[in-house]
């Protein structure tokens, strides 16, 4: 599809010299019409569906964008460990470590400081611990050869174990604020859609970014996507393979520790198991989109929007469906998400294997 | 060298217990405990008479079947993680056959049981299949369908369910089971743990001495050379993860014939992660399943006096079996913690393959 548009440039240059190169905005055009389809059809039927009823469009938009940050940030934390060619199955884990410590410290020094300040020191403690748990994935993996899989549920149970021994019940931590651009945020709808949201949402955004830029584009990048696909050959060329995967690890933990924080940020308190699933529904995230930045942000945008529309679904009682059905929703999704994306998928070939060098 | 092997299979999990114990102390430490009296309190309230040694067997027997559930898949490859929701689908089924029919004892008992197993085997299966067809991996696909189970049980017995006890009032439950559907309890004995030591026995002979078992562990081992040898490795699939989650279930119906008496959602919460460090405990082995869950079940069994003579939170078990799963797993962490190098050399699990294989 992609030369079919290539070749219909202008022919009349042939028979001159030689056929002009297409600019680099065409290439780009032309590699990713599929995704220039997909955004013109949202925004046109957001268009529409805002025309018809701008209240719950409006609701169902910034429900997206919110219900969509954790799984980003989580996302992005299971492709920075697989593209360097560990499996994360510890996310939830690292994510309920995360939001417990970024509570409790929140929580316990926002006497101390005023709430702005404690709320950074949470943020900060919940990268911290996630990024800590995340070394500890690299060092089974890396140090003790040990399965990835079980290290992950080793975070996993210890985390579920930890988090509610040392919960105190009752306490209270300051709201996360919106942090809202004056004036564009009156626009309607693109004003809630883009412009009232928690630090953490745009924290999302920005590592998205930022990822997608670094991964394809640095030296950084270059190295990791060796190490996960051919340590042997990265070694080779004098790349620190186990040095640069306990680094990617803790990385990969700091971003499931905003994502654990970004929990806090919509629900405001600490709760036992407040997870629910998300670390491993960021893993479904990650491989739907294809162990790439870009192709994370669109798949967590796409389990956002049905999250959101079943939350305004169930509030609205639109139909008459008991809410146990309306919260299988999202499982049943990612379910049906991997049996469609998996069998095309393909991770990182060293993904899982532990490494030697010789 | 056949010698020291089997000794390093009695000894790490040994150690690894020690271990997960002795980090458990320091941690009730830290907050504030005395961890010698919440000891004592675990195993007063565990062994110390045939009342606790009943609740200890009580509790053993669905992490006998969790444990089973996660060992018999690991033959075939496959990690089983979704132990809790097969769990739920058992028990409520059975419940509903408990209430629902009515039958001779004979019959009723190990119907309602068999339902229960059946119901969760399907939910084992469609993970199996989609993993064999479509290379979804069983790990996220089987955790997804535990919160599809806990909702669906909890749709089944809620308001507007079809199985809400209606003398519940707001009660979400079934109602009471029959008392031919009722496991019987010998002395502190319950019936169902014997039947888990049956299961136990029955996955041993199974997967050691049975053509199924031996297709079973070449898939494990290695499914080209399955496929090469003419085994389906997709048939092999659904049926050890179908059987797997089998297991869970009857482990499920178990709790309600024996124990509960009725379906009540939410009971049990973590059960499929207890399989995994009961299973790993076990080396696999489905006969060593049997003590693993017995010291697990101790422990939960323990919990509650623990808590009421030192105010030690009962969650500090999961946080010391996440360890004893640690060190369980990790051969060389011990060896490591230890300065032992002559602990022999156990092959170490090898499951994560990657995604999509």
């Amino acid at each position: 599809m992609g030369r079919l548009v290539a070749t219909a440039t202008p022919d009349t240059d042939i028979g001159t010299t030689r056929r002009a190169e297409p600019s680099a905005m065409v290439r780009w055009a032309t590699r990713n019409w599929l995704t220039i389809l997909a955004i013109v059809a949202v925004i046109i039927g957001t268009y529409f569906a805002y025309q018809w009823d701008s209240r719950q469009t409006t609701a169902v938009a910034a429900g997206t964008i919110r219900q969509a940050t954790p799984l980003i940030l989580a996302g992005m934390c299971g492709l920075v460990g697989e593209r360097s060619g560990i499996i994360n199955i510890g996310i939830e884990g690292q994510m309920l470590l995360a939001a417990f410590c970024g509570f409790m410290v929140t929580s316990y020094s926002v006497d101390a400081l005023t709430s702005g300040p404690a709320l950074a020191a949470g943020i900060i403690a919940a990268m911290a611990v996630a990024a800590v748990a995340g070394l500890f994935l690299a060092w089974t993996a890396i140090r003790l050869k040990m399965d990835q899989i079980i290290a992950g549920t080793v975070i996993n149970i210890f985390a579920i174990g930890a988090t509610s021994f040392f919960f105190v019940q009752g306490r209270t931590m300051p709201k996360v604020p919106n942090w809202t651009v004056s004036s564009l945020e009156e626009i309607p709808l693109i004003g809630r859609l883009f412009f009232d949201h928690g630090p953490l949402t745009y924290a999302a955004f920005a590592v998205v970014a930022l990822f997608h830029v670094t991964m394809f584009h640095t030296r950084w990048g270059l190295r990791t996507r060796a190490i996960g696909e051919h340590p042997g050959a990265a070694d080779t060329v004098g790349v620190k393979v186990l040095r640069l995967r306990y680094v990617n690890l803790a990385i990969g933990g700091a971003l499931a520790g905003l994502a654990g924080f970004s929990l806090l940020q919509s629900a405001g308190v600490f709760n036992r198991g407040m997870t629910n699933g998300k670390g491993f529904i960021a893993l479904a995230v990650m491989i739907f989109g294809r162990w790439r930045p870009m192709g994370v942000l669109a798949a967590a945008l796409i389990f956002g929007f049905f999250n959101a529309m079943q939350s305004q679904l169930q509030f609205k009682q639109a139909f008459d469906i008991p809410p146990q059905f309306f919260g299988m929703i999202p499982f049943v999704l990612t379910i049906a998400v991997l049996a469609i994306a998996g069998v095309r998928a393909r991770p990182p070939a060293a993904v899982g294997q532990p490494f030697e060098s010789e | 060298m056949e010698k020291r092997a089997s000794l390093s299979s009695v000894v790490l999990p040994l150690i690894a217990v020690v271990l997960g114990l002795v980090l458990g102390a320091l941690l009730i430490l830290i907050s504030g405990d005395n961890p010698i009296t919440a000891y004592r309190g675990l195993l007063s309230g565990s062994l110390g008479g045939s009342d606790a040694i009943g609740r200890t067997l009580e509790k053993a027997t669905p992490l006998v079947m969790g444990g089973l559930a996660v060992a018999f898949a690991f033959k075939a490859g496959l990690f089983n993680i979704g132990g809790q929701g097969q769990l739920l689908l058992g028990a409520a089924f059975a419940g509903w056959a408990g209430y629902a029919l009515d039958l001779p004892a004979i019959i009723h008992i190990p119907f309602a049981m068999l339902l229960g197993g059946l119901a969760a085997s399907v939910l084992g299966a469609v993970a199996g299949l989609l993993k064999a067809t479509r290379g979804t991996h069983e790990v996220i696909s089987t955790i997804m369908l535990n919160f599809v189970a806990a909702n669906f049980t909890e749709w089944l017995v809620s308001r507007d369910g079809p199985w809400k006890d209606p003398e519940g009032g707001s009660l979400a439950r079934t109602p009471e089971i029959l008392s031919s559907a009722e496991l019987p309890r010998w002395g502190p004995l319950p019936t169902g743990f014997l039947v888990a030591v049956a299961a136990a026995v029955f996955i041993w002979w199974l997967v050691k001495k049975s053509t199924l078992g031996f297709e079973i562990r070449t898939v494990g081992a290695n499914p080209n050379a399955a496929t090469y040898a003419g085994i389906s490795v997709t048939r092999i699939t659904v049926i050890a993860m179908g059987l797997s989650a089998m297991l869970a279930g009857i482990g499920g119906a178990i709790q309600t014939q024996g124990v509960n008496g009725r379906f009540e959602p939410g009971f049990n919460t973590g059960l499929g992660f207890d399989g995994i460090t009961i299973a790993l405990l076990a080396r696999t082995n489905p006969i060593a399943v049997i003590p693993s869950a017995m010291l697990i079940g101790a422990l939960d069994a323990g919990s509650t006096q623990m808590q009421s003579l030192t105010d030690v939170e009962p969650e500090i078990i999961s946080v010391i079996q996440a360890m004893i799963l640690f060190f369980v797993a990790a051969p060389s962490a011990v060896r490591w913690l230890l300065r032992q190098r002559d602990l022999g050399d156990e092959p170490e699990m090898q499951l994560a393959t990657g995604w999509g294989g």
